[in-house]
């Protein structure tokens, strides 16, 4: 009797067994169905980009690139302003951004009070929150006045005369912009970084701070020797968190650079991004040409942000190898 | 990193709402394209609602994605602010014809300068827009405004930067006005502007135009009248001073040629007429002649043959002229063309 008793739970178990590998399997499967699917669109995206910027990429080829002139009455197009806009904001943005971002971590993980963190933390990440049409809003009727009747003439009034970089600070005083532009998408990207850099500073062991606080050492040095360096992977990206956000912002951009198809030496002149034109001419685009060249616009912006991404990751690579 | 989430719930919900948005009735009269008609579209679709109890179902999505939707045929009609080519029309068996018309006004944020106190010509429009007059004290803009103390402060031109029917219209007119101007900037929704800033719509233009000094841009009436901001007189083909009004821009459509024009294609800019607004805008519909279902087109017809009849104090309650009658027989004749197995789909009473 014993013996068929033993069988039995044997049997049980073994259906358990057979039961849980199944679900294994199908597990892996659900799981290998997902990663392979998120392969598939980025291809898919990538190829339909490509075969719509077709009739652009055989009328204009590689000069698409550097050719500046953009003009739908004559069927020419180039994108060399939108590229140098979409780039030069998105440096102005990173500029202004990612020391303020630090800085603003490094108070809310070594310096502010501990009732206070929260409170700031919530209050940082709930920018991210905000529609980036608001941002525009916000940038185009309380920054743009701001800045056309103080800041532009004190950078002209300043800045307009010096040898080297006078001329990035020359011009009229619009109000908008590719410099206004560049400092909404800073506020913009700011509270995807520090929320990443005060994530990654907090995973500093609480052992290594101590130990070299116990030393002697002083905030600046704890932050610039300990975690900098303990932390340096998780800066790089959320660095790149924003400059991936800003490269592709679109409305807020839209509303406060002026959008002109130019390249401008003066930060203080209007612009426009890759982003910015598609938005801008993409539903009255008629003719096979046209949409065509504003896909191909889309299409630079992917290899771009792809690029930047790529980037970071081979820099995260060789730090890795340290 | 709760925050990502919110922010990934939340462009899920949008995309999610504006799915359920797409998908309209079937039985309603469907139409897409100009947003320059939408809010007459709108108000007519209201009280025709009220009259039959027929629903119109307008998308303003703007005129290029109303041509491409009507020509892919997911809508009955397509609404247009820049005429369709003959080459066009032929190819995908469709006709057009002007459904409303309206006017653009030049307008400016000048301190001293009264609204209507300023007259400029296309000449000088031309010569602003081309980067050559940079000062608002120009001899050419003294010239035209011998009793006007006019400051000595730079012209801020402001354009649109979105592609619209009123940037075809205004361009259409610089390109009549000036040689120079049609051989190297042209006209279309959107052009190569040599110089100026671009603002986002209508609403974006009137703001900027608002709260820049200096400033001078292009606009739909209506935004002139209702943001209360400076606008300039225009001297007309005749060489008549004209102010904008919906009588000047009636006199600019009914001094057109309709007759000869193929397809109705007359861009009612720089018109002859002692009265005539020199820039003035038409919307066009576009529709099948060989509808996928006549039903659905016959609905239409029925639409904008009562819109021509009975629309005309809603128009001009929101500062848009209506198609003057004698343009209208000759529009409703043309229908005789929209035909299902050689029969017309809908033959209006004519008046």
């Amino acid at each position: 009797m014993a013996t068929t008793d033993i069988g039995v739970a044997e049997q049980a178990s073994r259906r358990q067994t057979r039961r849980l590998k199944r679900q294994d399997r199908a597990f892996y499967w659900l799981a290998w169905g997902s990663a392979a699917l998120v392969v598939a669109l980025l291809l898919g995206i990538l190829l339909s980009l490509l075969w719509e910027s077709l009739p652009s990429i055989s009328t204009f080829g590689l000069p698409f690139l550097w050719h500046e002139r953009w003009s739908p009455a004559k069927h020419i197009f180039g994108a060399a302003a939108p590229i140098y806009g979409t780039l030069m904001t998105s440096l102005i943005a990173m500029v202004i951004a990612v020391p303020t971002s630090f800085g603003i971590a490094m108070f809310l993980t070594e310096i502010c009070p501990k009732p206070l963190r929260r409170p700031i933390g919530t209050a940082i990440e709930l920018l991210a929150g905000i529609p980036s049409i608001i941002y525009g809003l916000w940038g185009f009727f309380v920054l743009a006045p701001i800045m056309q009747h103080h800041v532009q003439p004190f950078l002209l009034n300043t800045f307009g005369d010096l040898p080297v970089i006078g001329f990035l600070f020359s011009g009229a005083p619009y109000g908008i912009g590719m410099l206004t532009a560049g400092l909404v998408l800073s506020i913009m990207i700011l509270p995807f970084i520090t929320s990443v850099t005060r994530d990654v500073f907090e995973t500093v062991p609480v052992m290594l701070r101590e130990s070299a606080y116990g030393m002697g050492m002083t905030t600046w040095e704890v932050v610039r020797r300990i975690i900098i360096p303990y932390t340096r992977l998780g800066l790089v990206g959320g660095v790149m968190l924003g400059l991936g956000r800003a490269l592709g912002e679109t409305m807020a951009v839209t509303f406060v650079i002026g959008n002109s198809h130019r390249i401008a030496a003066s930060l203080l002149a209007p612009g426009t991004t890759i982003s910015a034109s598609i938005a801008n001419e993409f539903a009255e685009a008629d003719g096979k040409l046209y949409t065509s060249a504003l896909v191909e616009l889309g299409l630079i912006l992917f290899v771009i942000s792809f690029t930047v991404l790529a980037l970071a990751k081979w820099l995260i690579g060789r730090t890795e190898s340290y | 990193m709760s925050f990502i989430k919110t922010v990934v719930a939340g462009t899920a919900a949008a995309a999610l709402s504006l799915g359920l948005a797409a998908a309209a009735q079937a039985s309603d009269i469907s139409g897409a394209g100009s947003s320059f008609i939408f809010p007459v579209f709108a108000k007519w679709g209201v009280a025709y609602k009220k009259a039959t109890g027929k629903n119109l179902n307008y998308q303003s999505i703007g005129s290029g994605g109303g041509i491409k939707q009507v020509t892919a045929k997911t809508v009955t009609f397509g609404a247009s602010d820049k005429p369709l080519s003959d080459e066009y029309l032929e190819k995908h068996g469709m006709v057009q014809f002007p459904m409303i018309q309206g006017g653009i006004v030049m307008m400016y944020n000048v301190k001293g300068i009264k609204p209507g106190q300023l007259v400029l010509d296309g000449k000088t429009v031309e010569a602003i827009y081309m980067g050559k007059i940079t000062k608002w004290d120009a001899p050419e803009i003294q010239a035209l405004n011998k009793d006007v103390k006019l400051p000595d402060q730079p012209i801020v031109v402001i354009h649109r930067s979105d592609g619209s029917g009123t940037t075809f219209n205004f361009t259409n007119y610089l390109s009549k006005v000036s040689k120079n101007w049609s051989d190297q900037v042209g006209s279309d929704t959107a052009v190569e502007w040599p110089v100026g800033l671009g603002a986002k719509g209508s609403e974006g233009v009137a703001n900027m135009v608002k709260q820049t000094a200096g400033a001078i841009g292009y606009n739909e009436y209506a935004y002139v009248i209702q943001n209360k901001m400076g606008y300039s007189k225009m001297i007309n083909k005749d060489g008549k001073i004209v102010s904008p009004s919906l009588e000047s821009f009636a006199s600019a459509a009914a001094n057109a040629d309709w007759k000869d024009a193929h397809n109705f294609r007359v861009i009612i800019t720089d018109q002859p007429g002692a009265d005539s607004w020199p820039i003035a805008a038409s919307t066009w519909v576009i529709i099948h002649k060989e509808p996928k279902n006549p039903e659905a087109a016959k609905a239409a017809l029925q639409f904008f043959a009562w819109a021509y009849k009975n629309g005309k104090p809603e128009a001009k309650s929101l500062d848009y002229v209506a198609i003057p009658d004698n343009v209208v027989k000759l529009i409703e004749t043309s229908w005789s063309k929209i035909q299902h197995n050689g029969k017309p789909v809908y033959a209006p009473m004519m008046h």
